[in-house]
This record gives structure tokens, sequence and C-alpha cells, in this order.
């Protein structure tokens, strides 16, 4: 009898919280892993379109990024509904892409900077008036090399 | 006092934390971009350009409400890589420009070999970015459907098509061993159907 009440009497033995820096550590490096840095905050719309014959990009060193489509919805007050062109952090004009690009292709590596392409990231609603301002642009600075981002994807989703 | 019940040792909590954690990072895969590349042509003019027949040239026209017409004919956007195809795989030239491993109907009012065809694609300014997308999505898979023909009905030992063995090639994980193995198979398929998409500039206003 006296053997029950003793375990009564006992209190709940305090769960140990010796691992728990393990579990956030293990958390916390999972996340810097997987989490992919956005260099730039986007102030455009940016719905890619899709398409399945898609090849994958160059290592991100060698990628020149151009991003265009309707300014977000934060930015309509200001900036109107139009089509616009983004580059690094801030919105441009067609002869803008130019200098942009030779900018860039300045800051990289000597040995990287004839095996540049240039990524334009559009939005599927564009006109492509725009995109044909912007290849103009890219023939005149000699950057030839371009990618169309896409998503992957059947082209049906893209109506 | 009541006895303690022994507590639950937690000193290989630890390791399984590191075991998860390795296991994350093994899997996990950075998203990376992808995308349709392209080459533009270089800005100089061409003084003299060359002569180019009409029979080997594919027109794909998309205007501003989106309407793809394709040698002058208007076209569902499901029907365009079937054409281009038909088109790229005609092989009507005799002689020397004879195409001996086309499969095409060899009509003489179509393109002579895949090494002469050029696919024309011109777009309007108010053309929807994402329609033109599509397009040339279309057009690249017909070059991909033609390629990978070729390269299984030559290499057949590869077990594989021309897109997986291009993505083999360009994957950093494949031994160099493997990739000078690829390299020559590939660059022959691509001289056998080059890809010739030439965007024209659109339509000024």
């Amino acid at each position: 009898m006296s053997k029950f009440k003793k375990k009564k009497g006992g209190e709940l033995p305090a769960i140990s919280t010796a691992s728990l820096p393990d579990i956030v550590f293990m958390l916390l490096f999972f996340f810097m892993v997987a989490t992919v840095m956005r260099d730039n905050t986007l102030m455009v719309e940016n719905k890619l379109p899709a398409a399945d014959q898609v090849q994958k990009l160059d290592k991100k060193d060698r990628v020149i990024y151009i991003y265009a489509g309707k300014p977000s919805s934060r930015y309509k007050t200001k900036y109107g509904n139009q089509a616009k062109i983004q580059l690094n952090d801030k919105f441009s004009v067609v002869s803008d892409v130019g200098a942009y690009v030779l900018a860039e292709r300045a800051t990289k590596r000597e040995e990287l900077q004839n095996v540049l392409t240039t990524a334009l990231k559009v939005d599927g609603e564009t006109n492509m008036g725009l995109i044909s301002d912007i290849k103009q642009e890219l023939r005149k600075v000699n950057a030839l090399k371009i990618n169309y981002t896409t998503r992957i994807g059947n082209y049906s989703q893209n109506y | 006092m009541a006895r303690k019940s022994p507590e639950v040792n937690a000193g290989s909590m630890a390791d399984i934390a590191f075991l998860l954690l390795i296991f994350f990072l093994v899997t996990t895969t950075i998203e990376t971009d992808s995308g349709i590349n392209r080459k533009l042509p270089p800005m100089d003019e061409i003084i003299d350009p060359p002569v180019i027949k009409e029979r080997n040239i594919f027109t794909v026209v998309v205007n501003k409400n989106n309407m793809i017409l394709v040698e002058e004919k208007l076209m569902d956007l499901s029907d365009v890589r079937s054409s281009a195809v038909k088109f790229l795989d005609n092989g009507g030239g005799v002689g020397e420009e004879e195409c001996t491993y086309c499969e095409g109907e060899k009509d003489r009012s179509s393109s002579d070999n895949p090494e002469k065809a050029i696919i024309s694609l011109k777009n309007d300014r108010e053309t929807d970015y994402k329609v033109y997308i599509s397009v040339q999505n279309e057009l690249v898979a017909a070059y991909n459907e033609l390629r990978d023909r070729e390269f299984t009905k030559k290499f057949p030992n590869d077990r594989m098509t021309f897109v997986e063995a291009n993505k083999m090639y360009s994957d950093p994980r494949t031994s160099v061993k493997v990739k000078t193995s690829l390299k020559p198979k590939l660059d022959e398929i691509k001289k056998m159907f080059p890809q010739k998409l030439s965007e024209a500039e659109p339509n000024k206003k």
C-alpha cells in the first residue's frame, strides 16, 4: 500500500531542455542553406511565362538580370500602370539599359566578362515592344547572349 | 521525498540533430533559374546579305491580337510544333543539297535541307510576351524533337535523348570522361539540325 502512495506523491520529472539549442541550430542551418537571397527587391509584377524547352541558367556570377513588368501595386499610384524596366533597385528607361549592362560587366571578373548572359525576367503580360527595345539596347553594347527566364510548365498555362 | 525517476538521457539528441542537419544539407537543392537561351545577332549591318530562297524560310508572325500566322496562314499554337517539324524535316533538295537523314515529304516547294532551313519569327510591338515565349518554346521544341530522333537513331547504345544528353553535358556533376565522349555526339546532331531561328525586328509603327 505504501508503495503506491510514494509514487503518487512524487513530482513529474522536468523535461530536459538540453537538446533545445541543437534543434534551434538545426533549423537555423537548414534555413540558412535553403534560402535563396534575392539581390533586388522586386518593384514590378513578375509572373514569368511558362515554357518546357528550357535550359538551366549559368552560375549566378555570370548573369546580369533585367526585370520588366507593370509596377507592383505599391508603386502603381506613383509610377502608373505602364510596363517598366527595373534595373538594380530602381525603375529605368530603355536608354539606361546599355549603360547598366556595361557597368555590371565591369564589376565582374575579367575572365567572365566574355561569357556573361543577360537574363530577362519579364512579366507575361508585357508588350513585346518593350522587350524589342531592350534587345536593341543589348545589341548596341554587344551583350548578345540572352535568356528569357521562364517558369517550367506547359504553354497552355500562359492563357 | 519520493525517489526521482531517472531523467531521459539527452546526450544523443545532438547526434540526431546533426544527422537531420546533414540530411537536409544533402537533399536540398537551391532553386536555380531556367529559361530559353537565345543569341542576338550582332549590331553591325551586313552589307551584302546572303540570298535565301523563299522556300527555305518558315515565317511565323504573331500579330498584336496574339494571333499566329504561319506561312501566311492562321494557325493554332498547338499545331505550330508539328508544322515546324514538317518544314525542317522536309529535305526537298536534290543532288548536293540532298538530305539523307530526313524523313519528310521531300516537297520541292518546302525547305531543301535542315542546314538551309531558317525559321523567322516576327512579332508586333503589342504582342504579349507570354504568347511570344509560347511560340518560341514550340519552335525550340520542334528542333529538340528532331534532334532527339536523330540522337536515338545514331547512338542507340546511350539510351537517352538529345535533350537528356545535353542536360547531362551541362551538369557540373558529370565527369570529364563522360563529357568528352558526349561532346562530339552532341556537336554532330547540332550540325544535322542547326538551330537557325531568327528573331526579326518588329514592325515599326
